[in-house]
């Protein structure tokens, strides 16, 4: 029997204590009897033993304290280690439900009606043509986000609404942003797609995988 | 931010030190009372966020206390959470952060500039508050606790209580829950850099943007997810005479907290809020980990809001587009055997 003394140590340190002792065993059956001085991180223990399917029991001492004994079974490899990867996993979001002609993960992000910098009319025809042409891609983006003055497009300028439309249709998630539409007073002349904001703004593109922006 | 000392222990710290509700409410309910204030608007016989005390008909005061043991290394750190976790409980009534005295117990031989720091990462959170910093006191002791007492002013015709939530309401969380796992898990070295330092930038955020936006809407009851978890908060809000379904789904929650709870890395304070919670709430569908985060004590988490069902999601919206990750976590329902009933 392994004897862990987490006597006067608060939670979490009486199971991190006991998840060592566990490992000591490396792969062994074996008995771990773990020391503590109150209830509360006795019924923590118990939690934990009986998570991970252990048979365990504990007993009050005459001195007050308790004693929690586990019976840890053969073949128990206990990772007691970094488990950020897990992490990483449950952070991406797998939509198994994306269309065939989507490229999952492309976030396409619209920050004005013009495209490039110099002269205004041939960034107008610019934008035009961007997103023209992002639609005769064989694979379109999974999200587009519009702001600022992108939201133009979503309201007033039809040859692209039509574009993004046929996109819509093919499984695109089109997106304006609401203050942006507020406040250039075309909250009511949205033509496609859906209102949103700047924490779904942001939230979207740290998930994605490739970010376009024109 | 330059080279800060760290604090030189971290054995529990901010509110998981809290003692259990259970425990508070047998010694409370047999304090003598004296005789009633009719001025007193708010006070012990409910248990919400803050005292309030009415001066005029358009003026009360909303007075708070909080300390606790420090749950980060960094003291500058330590004293914006701190300031933050007080400040809260003003907001949470609905009130204006006006003045906020220091609450100061440090070991007398060790380093004050640590001291220091932790009182600047305190008084900085009080400018951001738009309050002032007007005294404070300190005494000496074995460990290291800070904490801020505050006063702040509401109209009573717009003070919001915690128990005062409606039958059809939906309830809205504007911060993730989780950073008691996360912060535990960093003490023994298990929780990754990006998981505490989101729980930092979670704890450091004051709730003044979340109660500035609520402040446009109808709400009918609000408290602040603290050191009871969101359970326990929640059941407080219900009062015994109402119950809740919550959609785990929509619950707002650090990835990471759970994965810290699937290693066991929970607190004391954790299961004092589970048993607490035993028999008022119906966890039949919530795995372990998740469980876990519900029951896990919040240091500064967000606000909780009870809102009229047409008014959630536009509420809900309005919150996001301040950056907060809000989520309309469930509907308060008439009472019924379980306080808190869970679904997927």
């Amino acid at each position: 029997m392994i004897t862990v003394n987490a006597l006067g140590q608060a939670c979490p340190i009486p199971v991190v204590k006991t998840r060592q002792a566990i490992a000591a065993l490396n792969g062994a059956a074996g008995e771990v009897e773990t020391l503590v001085d109150n209830e509360i991180a006795v019924q923590n223990l118990t939690k934990m033993a009986e998570q991970k399917g252990y048979v365990n029991t504990f007993e009050k001492m005459p001195d007050g304290n308790f004693r929690v004994i586990m019976s840890i079974p053969t073949g128990e490899a206990v990772q007691a280690g970094q488990p950020e990867d897990t992490a990483e996993e449950e952070e991406v979001v797998c939509d198994c439900s994306v269309p065939e002609a989507v490229k999952a993960g492309t976030v396409a992000v619209i920050s004005s009606d013009t495209m490039g910098e110099g002269s205004k009319e041939l960034g107008a025809a610019l934008i035009k043509a961007f997103v023209f042409a992002l639609s005769q891609q064989e694979k379109i983006p999974e999200k587009i986000l519009f702001y600022n003055g992108g939201v133009r497009l979503t309201t007033e300028n039809e040859a692209v609404i039509g574009d993004l439309k046929s996109m819509k249709e093919r499984g695109t998630k089109i997106f304006s942003c609401g203050t942006c539409l507020n406040f250039y007073g075309l909250t009511e002349q949205l033509k496609v797609g859906e209102v949103t904001n700047m924490y779904d703004i942001v939230d979207m593109q740290m998930k994605a995988g490739r970010i376009l922006r024109p | 931010m330059e080279n800060r000392k760290p604090i030189l222990f971290c054995s529990g710290g901010g509110c998981t030190a809290k003692l259990g509700a259970g425990v508070l409410e047998r010694i409370l309910s047999r304090l003598p009372r004296g005789e009633a204030d009719p001025a007193l608007l708010v006070g012990f016989d409910s248990r919400d966020d803050a005292a309030v005390y009415r001066i005029t008909d358009d003026c009360a005061v909303v007075q708070t206390l909080d300390f606790f043991p420090p749950m980060v290394e960094d003291p500058y750190l330590f004293g914006q959470i701190a300031a933050a976790n007080a400040l809260s409980d003003i907001y949470a009534m609905g009130g204006t952060v006006k003045t906020a005295l220091n609450i100061v117990c440090y070991p007398e031989n060790m380093d004050l500039n640590i001291l220091g720091t932790i009182l600047q990462g305190g008084a900085e959170k009080v400018i951001e508050a738009g309050g002032t910093l007007v005294g404070g006191h300190s005494i000496a002791d074995s460990g290291v606790k800070y904490g801020l007492s505050v006063m702040g002013t509401v109209n009573p015709a717009k003070m919001l209580q915690n128990n005062t939530v409606r039958e059809g309401d939906r309830l809205i969380l504007t911060k993730r829950l989780g950073v008691g796992l996360i912060c535990t898990a960093s003490r023994v070295g298990e929780a990754s850099k990006e998981a505490m330092d989101a729980a930092a930038a979670s704890m450091t955020m004051l709730n003044k943007s979340a109660a500035e936006t609520a402040a446009e809407y109808p709400v009918h009851a609000c408290t602040d997810v603290t050191g009871f978890g969101l359970l326990v908060h929640l059941d407080e809000m219900l009062d015994g005479r109402f119950s809740a379904e919550l959609t785990l789904s929509s619950v707002p929650v650090f990835p990471e907290a759970l994965s810290y709870a699937k290693e066991f890395l929970y607190t004391a304070a954790g299961q004092r809020n589970r048993n607490y919670m035993k028999g008022r709430a119906d966890l039949s569908a919530v795995p372990f980990e998740m469980q876990e985060v519900l029951f896990d004590p919040q240091t500064s988490g967000g606000l909780l809001l009870s809102v009229p069902e047409e008014a959630a999601e536009e509420m809900k919206q309005a919150l996001r587009a301040k950056g907060l990750p809000a989520g309309i976590i469930g509907t308060v329902t008439m009472r019924q055997d379980c306080a808190v009933l869970i679904r997927e």
